[in-house]
Order: C-alpha cells, then structure tokens, then sequence
C-alpha cells in the first residue's frame, strides 16, 4: 500500500459512503420503502472503489445490479441514487430503472444491467467508440464470476482482443453466482484463465485490497489507452451478505462468512492507514460521521420525493 | 425516372446517409471484403474503409450488445443480421438491451441503432433461414419497425431510419433484392409511420407490407381482371409506428378490410391491425375481416410444401372472393 495518504483517504471515505448507503438500503428495504430487487455489495467495496478511482471521470463504466459501489466510486449523485431506490421521481432514472438500472451518462455510466453479462458487450462499443474518435477514454465493466459462463461474454471478448479495444474487463470472483459455488459452474483452476483462450493479457488482483485493484486497473487503463488492448483482471472478494435479501445462505458455512469478515476491505484500509499513516480514530470518527450525515440526507431527499406521476409511464422513451 | 434494384437503392441509402455522417458505422458478418452475402454493402469497405465497414465474427449477440454502447456513446452503428432467423441468438441484446435502454434510464440516454436484416421465404432456406420476426419487434416495445416493398421506399425510408434517434428493426425481404423499380433521383426521404396507397380501388381494402405487398397487387390485377373486383392495395410500410388512420380512411369508402402478411397468422401484425381497426372504425366495416397469413408450422424446404405455408396471390384472392360474399 504505497499510494498517496489523500487518495487512500478519499478512497477509506468512498468505501464507507458505499458500505452505509447498502446497509441503508438493506434497512429501507425491510421497511418495505424499496420494493423489487436489491443485491448488496456489501464486503466488496474495495474492488468497485479501486477500479474506479484508477480510471478518469469521462471514461466509460458497465456494471451489474451489484453495481452501487461502482458508480458512487464513479461519481453518481448519492442522493438521486437513493431518490431511485425509493422509486421517485427524482431518482437518477426517475423511479424507473430502480436498483439494478442506474445510468448517468454525465459521468460515463452507460448502466448497471440486470441481464447476466450483458454489460460487456455494451462496454465493449463504447471503447470501440473511444477507439474510433481517438479519444484515449477506456471502458471499464465489472461483472461476476457467474459471467465468465455467458455467451456474451466470450464473443465480446474475443472482438475486443481482436480489435485491440480500450477495455478493462473486471471480474469481481465472489466465489458464488446466486447460490452456486464456483467450483459448480466451471472447470478453470482460476477464473483468469478465461482470458487464455482469447490470447488476452489476465491478472489476478486480491480483491479486498484496494490498492492492489487500484494498481491494477490503472495499469490496465495505461495499456489501453497507449493502444495495446484489453486487460482481464480477476479480483477476488466476498459478498458479506446474501445474493439478495431474504437469500438463507444455506450453500455457505458461518466460518466462512466469518473468515471473511476478518478481511472486511474497509476494516483493512482502516488498519493501514492507521499504522502506516497514523490516521488517529478521531480522524476516522470525522470521516464516519460526514458519511452517515451524507447517507441520512439522501434518505430524508429520497423519502421527500413524490412518486412520477402515472403520466410519466409513457415519457422518455420514444424520441 | 431511372429504375433501380432494391439493393441498389439501399446501398444508395447507405452510400449518401454515410457520406452525410461520418458516425454512422456498418457492421456484419462479410459485409465488407465480401459485399455481404445479397450484395447490399458493395464497395462501401473501399469507399468508407474498414473501420467504418467492420467485418465480424460470427457473434449476433456479441456485436448488436456492441452497437448498443456504441449507440450510447454517440455513433450511430447500423450492425447487419445476415438472415433474420438470428435476431432469436442476439435475443438479449435487441430486446433486453436496445429496447429498453432509454426507458430504464429515465430517458437519459439513447440509442439510435439501425439492425439491418433480411427476412422471409420463398426460396426454399427452410425453417431456420425463411422466417418473419415483424410480430416480435412490434409486440416488444422500443424498436420502430421498418418493411419497404419497393426499391424507392427502401431507399427513403433507410434514409430516415438512419436519422432516427430510436432503434429501429429495418426489414429486408431477400426475394425483393433483385426486383427493379422507379428511384426518384436526388435527396428524398420518407417519413416513418406514414403507409402508401399503392393502388386505389373502391370495393375493398387490401392491407400488406414487404414481398407479400407485390402479392396483394397482383391479386388485386386478378380481382378487377377476372372478377370485376376493385381493390384498394395499402402498404403499411411500418409496423411501429403503425399508421392505422391511412387504414381507416380507405374503409371510409370500400367497408372490407383484407389483411395479408407473410409470416405466421397467430398473433401477427394481421390480427393487431384487426384490432385497432375494430377499435377505431367498427361502425365502417360491412363484413368481418379476412385474414389471408402464414401458416402456423414451420416453413418447409420442398417447393410444394412452402408454397402452403406461405400465402400465394391465389389465397389473397380466394380471401377477396370470400371478403366480397360477407
Ligand atoms: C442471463 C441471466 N441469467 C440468470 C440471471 C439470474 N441471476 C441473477 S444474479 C445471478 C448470479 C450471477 O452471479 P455472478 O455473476 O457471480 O455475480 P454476483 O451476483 O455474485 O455479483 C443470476 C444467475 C440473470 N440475471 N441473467
Ligand atoms: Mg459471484
């Protein structure tokens, strides 16, 4: 962990603006405010934040409906984030995207996607795009281990080696797709060796260590922008709650959850930053306290907003 | 006026919209060293170059995904099904992706995405290569839909699909490749959503789209030469938007509505334009209305065999005949 005491700041701020706003949720959604789906990032926000900070504001981002840590790490209004979980009419896609459809072209979020894998392709255009226009901007797109499996996945793949498109494809190894061990879904000793079949340059990142995905990313945001493709990297991490509320867990053992928790991302930051940096725990009570003062203005702005009227139903959709 | 094929007048289309915006961006499987498999994109890889005319893997899904981002991000990509039966493989992408995209995103981005693709049978391609999607792209909402019958109306109508902001699903019909008709010269467009009288007539209305339009005019000739029969021919043009008040006006005057399209009758664009029909003009319909459509099973190879599943001009006119008797 070398990098720069601000941005391993700002970075330790981003996790625990992501980790409150998810537990937010997961209290709102109890409280039957959010209604539909909702899939916590929850033990996974050093990935998101990492990848996202290493990358510059006007590149391009896909993720998945696990994708709230990505786009607050990118930028998105917190509390129009909420305002769509609540399905108002002041929410980022106003009340109609809900949790899994956050899009916000401002900050070249170009959309979580509830569809499996079907971020890649889409982020795969748009580097196509930044490739034509010459631009440097790279595309980033964060999926699941369970994406690997997909159509779409290995035929935007293989186009993106082929054409040497500025795409960084992150796989965010959380070891189950819903409640199917890795081990049950494909045979690779590791989920990098996807890229092997498409002569594709893979690294393999631990995925709770921010600075790791950080260095990462940026390296592989380097090589893309300098011409030389797309970079695989598999970061492994661990989703702390169920794949949903209300999942049982029954394909997975306390001791491993508990383990897991040992490796808590935000927990590690924390700790570095507190030895290596002397960050006192003031410093950290500061920073918690901004972040929960944030989380709670969101939902107060959130729960503030009217509904879309019924008329909307028809609106922003033809041109 | 100068005469064209169909593909020439939609290469012609391509030709000048490309020229016009340098964001318009073809691709497809041998669309660009090759020509494409029906010749549409010849010589646009020499004239345009190969980043504009991409050659692709055999990847449906993989490169229509790839023109939603590309559609996100301000091109405008045109990615070409080489037979329509394919748009089944990118599924996802097409109708989970590009048709919805505005809408989840509360109208903050668009995709302006032209698919290309031919369709139909009548050439003995079988059930996998032959059939009509028209249906599916007008039951989900987020594509306009597109199916000229003429070369002139393929070009106009390419011409503003490719201006539109929305996707749009442009519908070939590979046995219209080689017929030839009048091409306007010069900058035209065609707007979309608007149907064309092809011929006027006062007993009833004929309603078609695509190749099965060059079926209703030639039982229409049938019906006034050897019946006396006077048939109005409607060419919808589009399914989405679809222009119904055109409909309406002609039942003003001959109250029989004929219905007929190449693809399957179950659900089809027929019994949609029944309906709204019933809707809006039942008082103006003096007889129920005929449907003359595909039949409901697989298209097969045998020419015997194709020539049931698909509707000839002989079925239109044995509806007419039926319409007329009501
Ligand atoms: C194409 C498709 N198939 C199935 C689903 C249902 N589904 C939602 S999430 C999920 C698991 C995906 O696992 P992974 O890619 O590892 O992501 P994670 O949820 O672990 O972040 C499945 C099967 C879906 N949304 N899309
Ligand atoms: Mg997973």
């Amino acid at each position: 962990m070398s990098l720069p005491k601000d941005l391993l700041l700002s970075m330790y701020e981003c996790m625990a603006l992501i980790r409150a706003f998810e537990e937010a949720c997961v209290q709102l959604y109890m409280e039957k405010e959010i209604r539909g789906s909702f899939h916590p990032c929850v033990g996974q926000e050093a990935t998101a934040v990492g990848a996202c900070f290493a990358i510059n504001p006007d590149d391009y981002l896909t993720c998945t409906y696990r994708g709230h840590g990505a786009c607050i790490a990118k930028g998105i209004d917190v509390n129009a984030a909420m305002a769509e979980m609540l399905g108002r009419k002041t929410g980022v896609s106003k009340g109609k995207g809900g949790s899994m459809h956050w899009t916000d072209p401002s900050i070249g979020l170009l959309g979580e996607n509830a569809i499996v894998a079907a971020g890649v392709p889409i982020a795969a255009g748009a580097a196509l795009s930044a490739q034509l226009d010459g631009n440097g901007r790279v595309a980033l797109t964060i999926f699941g281990d369970g994406a690997i499996n997909q159509g779409v996945f290995h035929e935007a793949l293989n186009m993106a080696q082929l054409w040497k498109l500025p795409l960084i494809l992150l796989c965010e190894n959380n070891f189950y797709a819903e409640m199917t061990p890795l081990a049950k879904s494909n045979p690779l000793a590791q989920v990098a060796d996807r890229a092997k079949g498409y002569n594709m340059r893979a690294v393999v990142v631990d995925g709770n260590d921010v600075c790791a995905v950080y260095e990462a990313v940026r390296e592989a945001a380097q090589l893309a922008r300098t011409g030389e493709g797309p970079t695989f990297i598999e970061a492994r991490t661990y989703r702390l709650l169920g794949h949903m509320i209300g999942d049982s867990e029954s394909y997975r053992t306390k001791e491993e959850v508990a383990a897991w928790r040992e490796r808590d991302p935000i927990k590690r930051l924390r700790a570095h930053l507190a030895q290596a940096e002397g960050v006192t725990d003031a410093e950290f009570d500061a920073i918690h306290a901004r972040v929960n003062r944030q989380i709670e203005a969101a939902v107060q702005f959130a729960k503030a907003s009217p509904y879309p009227d019924p008329e909307e139903a028809y609106t922003d959709f033809w041109i | 006026m100068r005469e064209l094929t169909y593909t020439q007048a939609l290469r012609e289309a391509l030709t000048e919209e490309m020229e016009r915006d340098p964001n318009i961006i073809l691709m497809g499987e041998d669309i660009g060293a090759y020509g494409g498999v029906f010749r549409v994109t010849e010589g646009l890889l020499a004239r345009f170059g190969p980043e504009r005319v991409r050659d692709t893997p055999i990847s449906e899904a993989g490169f229509i995904g790839m023109g939603v981002g590309l559609a996100m991000t301000g091109k405008r990509p045109v990615p070409e099904l080489m037979f329509m039966d394919f748009a089944l493989v990118a599924a996802d992408s097409i109708w989970n992706q590009a048709a919805k995209m505005r809408a989840m995103s509360g109208g903050r981005v668009k995709v302006p995405m032209v698919i290309r693709a031919q369709q139909g049978g009548g050439r003995g391609n079988g059930a996998q290569h032959s059939q009509s999607f028209e249906a599916l792209f007008t039951h989900i909402p987020g594509f306009k839909v597109v199916l000229p019958a003429t070369p002139a109306d393929a070009k106009g109508l390419l011409k503003s699909a490719l201006r539109d902001d929305n996707p749009v699903m442009f519908i070939e019909h590979k046995l219209l490749y080689n017929t030839k008709g009048p091409v306007p010269d010069g900058e035209y467009t065609i707007p979309l959503g608007v149907a064309d009288v092809k011929r006027e007539g006062s007993d009833l209305t004929i309603v078609s789209y695509s190749r099965q339009l060059l079926f209703a005019l030639e039982a229409a000739e049938t019906l006034q030469q050897e019946h006396g029969i006077s048939a109005e021919v409607i060419d919808l043009r589009c399914t989405v938007p679809m222009d119904v008040a055109t409909i309406v006006q002609s039942l003003r005057k001959t109250h029989r509505l004929l219905i007929t399209h190449e693809s399957h009758a179950s659900c089809g664009v027929g019994a949609e334009i029944a309906m709204r029909v019933m809707e809006t003009a039942f008082d103006e319909l003096d007889a129920p209305i005929v449907r003359v459509a595909g039949l409901d099973v697989p298209i097969h190879v045998s020419k015997t065999l194709e020539e049931v599943v698909l509707p000839q001009p002989s079925a239109i006119v044995r509806g007419a005949l039926r319409l007329m008797r009501g």
